[in-house]
């Protein structure tokens, strides 16, 4: 089964982390991940920008509406992703427990099986970080 | 990260919302800051064992509450209790407070902590540390560092501002729409004053660096509660921007390295990418202001990979756009670097040539000046200017660069006094 993994926290605290407070972070998810990565069970992994970059555009009556800011006004918001591919939802949970144990703070990790609309390839090396 | 730091990051976090909320009920920043003071003494106690509540601010804000009632009743031990309800009703806990916590008080109380540092009477630096204090919530020691003053003379000059804004009264009432503009506007300015302190002192000084980024900070805030403000999204951008080149605009001796001679691959392109995207928010509402020209002028150096690349026609386009919002000589002054580029040091010559008596006194002006006369081969017209642009230089650094500028210049033939 395919699994998105979709990763809240608290954006004011996650973006008020120090470089060397993001470098040890990363690098503990990181190796999270390694052994999924090098299973060839790691989709794209993505981090989303601060949701003042956001748009949302919602079904209006006439036109569909573009609005500035993230599709929900809550505390915990989505701040990023990961795909994977694994035999359960066990083996999801258990990928999520351990980025929750080495994420500071107060983190949600949603968990949602997803069909491949679309495998894609981003070429665009300025997209990457 | 340990507990404790994670709990000192979300505490920082959360203080403009919970203060803001706290100096709203209590109508008094010292009482508010020492209620925040205990809820934040609390929460190093209890979150440790219980765990992080899931939104800090709502705790602080009811666990702030009570301890600020205390307060109040120890000062006034002599007078009688207050009425409870010469508070905001303090009977009801958790449901009510979710309530205000959703609507949109809290935007108010954020803009109102802002704007009270923001008082025309206080000077520019004293609107910074203020803003630094009690926004921010850095320490005294800390801003003192960052200004090169003692601790005492720094908590001296906050105490007299802060007794400044008591005295100015504090607007309480919610603000209407064009009263909520004008805040919005003066905040902004602030805001950009502290990046800006940040950006000059802190080429010499890393504890003023730190400012840039605490400016940033403010305005994502700042934008996360007013999220449809395209000038926030341009001063947002316009920050990001000029931040993005902190690591390429001083060389490892602390000389000032120019745009065109920085390593670009050395630009942070997370931030510029974020401040692209801002961007492109901002001008979808067809309301351009200053900070988002200024913020487009610096995308524009961003965007190009080296600096032939640079769309001088557009940034020449785009000053002339800023002239007509928001004139002023250096705007001209820096339109006129933009036509150099295009068409050469004596057509920028010919219109910096009219702001020479109101930019007399600007370092950058004499440097400019120089730099163009030195382009079209006028070296003791070159050499005068430099000469000028030292006496006023506003740092060392200032002032080697224009050294240096001097030394390309080479042998002149000595000016006749």
């Amino acid at each position: 089964m395919l699994y998105a993994i979709l990763c809240y926290a608290h954006e004011e605290t996650v973006f008020a982390w120090s470089k060397e407070e993001e470098d040890a972070v990363m690098a503990r998810l990181i190796e999270v991940q390694a052994p999924y990565a090098q299973a060839g069970k790691l989709g794209p992994v993505g981090r989303l920008m601060p949701t003042t970059a956001a748009t949302t555009v919602r079904k209006g009556k006439e036109e569909p509406l573009v609005l500035d800011g993230p599709f929900a006004e809550t505390k915990e918001v989505l701040l990023g992703f990961y795909t994977l591919d694994v035999e359960t939802l066990e083996e999801a949970v258990a990928f999520s427990k351990a980025l929750s144990v080495v994420n500071p703070g107060s983190s949600s990790y949603e968990i949602r099986p997803f069909y491949v609309f679309h495998p894609g390839e981003i070429k665009n090396s300025e997209t990457k970080t | 990260m340990t507990d404790i730091a994670w709990i000192d990051l979300a505490l920082t976090a959360a203080r403009p919302q919970a203060l803001g909320a706290l100096l709203r009920y209590f109508r008094d920043l010292d009482i508010a800051e020492e209620a925040f003071q205990e809820a934040c003494l609390r929460a190093i106690k209890t979150w440790p064992d219980k765990g992080p509540p899931r939104d800090p601010a709502a705790w602080l804000i009811f666990v702030g509450r009570n301890s600020g009632i205390d307060v109040v009743r120890k000062r006034s031990k002599n007078d009688p209790l207050p009425e409870e309800e010469a508070f905001s009703d303090l009977s009801d806990a958790e449901g009510d407070m979710a309530d205000r916590l959703d609507n949109s008080h809290y935007r108010d109380d954020i803009l109102r902590l802002m704007f009270i540092c923001c008082h025309p009477d206080l000077p520019a630096t004293q609107q910074i540390a203020l803003a630094l204090r009690i926004v921010s919530g850095l320490s005294v020691a800390q801003i003192a560092r960052a200004f090169l003053v003692g601790d005492s003379a720094m908590e001296q000059r906050i105490t007299r501002a802060k007794a400044r804004v008591a005295k100015a009264g504090v607007p309480f009432e919610t603000p209407g729409p064009l009263e909520r503009a004008e805040r919005l506007g003066i905040v902004s300015s602030m805001i950009y004053l502290v990046f800006n302190e940040g950006y000059s002192a802190g080429i010499t000084n890393p504890d003023s660096a730190a400012f840039c980024d605490e400016a940033i900070r403010l305005a994502r805030l700042l934008l996360r509660i007013f999220p449809a403000e395209p000038e926030i999204m341009g001063l947002l951008a316009l920050m990001l921007l000029q931040h993005s080149r902190a690591r390429t605009r001083i060389d490892k001796d602390g000389q000032i390295v120019l745009l065109e001679d920085q390593d670009r691959s050395r630009w942070d392109s997370k931030l510029i990418n974020e401040a692209l995207a801002l961007l492109d928010k901002a001008i979808r509402h067809r309301k351009p202001g200053p900070y988002q020209v200024q913020a487009a002028i610096s995308a524009l150096h961003a965007r190009a990979p080296t600096p032939k690349d640079t769309d001088w026609k557009e940034i020449t386009m785009l000053y002339g756009l800023l002239e007509r919002i928001q004139p002023s000589p250096v705007v001209t002054l820096n339109k006129a670097v933009a036509v150099s580029k295009l068409e050469g040091p004596e057509a920028a010559l010919d219109m910096i040539a009219p702001l020479a008596d109101k930019l007399d006194g600007y370092f950058y002006f004499h440097g400019v000046k120089g730099g163009l006369m030195m382009q079209a081969g006028r070296k003791p017209e070159a050499r005068e200017a430099f000469d000028r642009a030292i006496a006023l230089a506003n740092s060392a650094a200032e002032c080697a660069h224009i050294r240096q500028q001097i030394d390309k210049l080479g042998a002149v033939t000595p000016l006749v006094e």
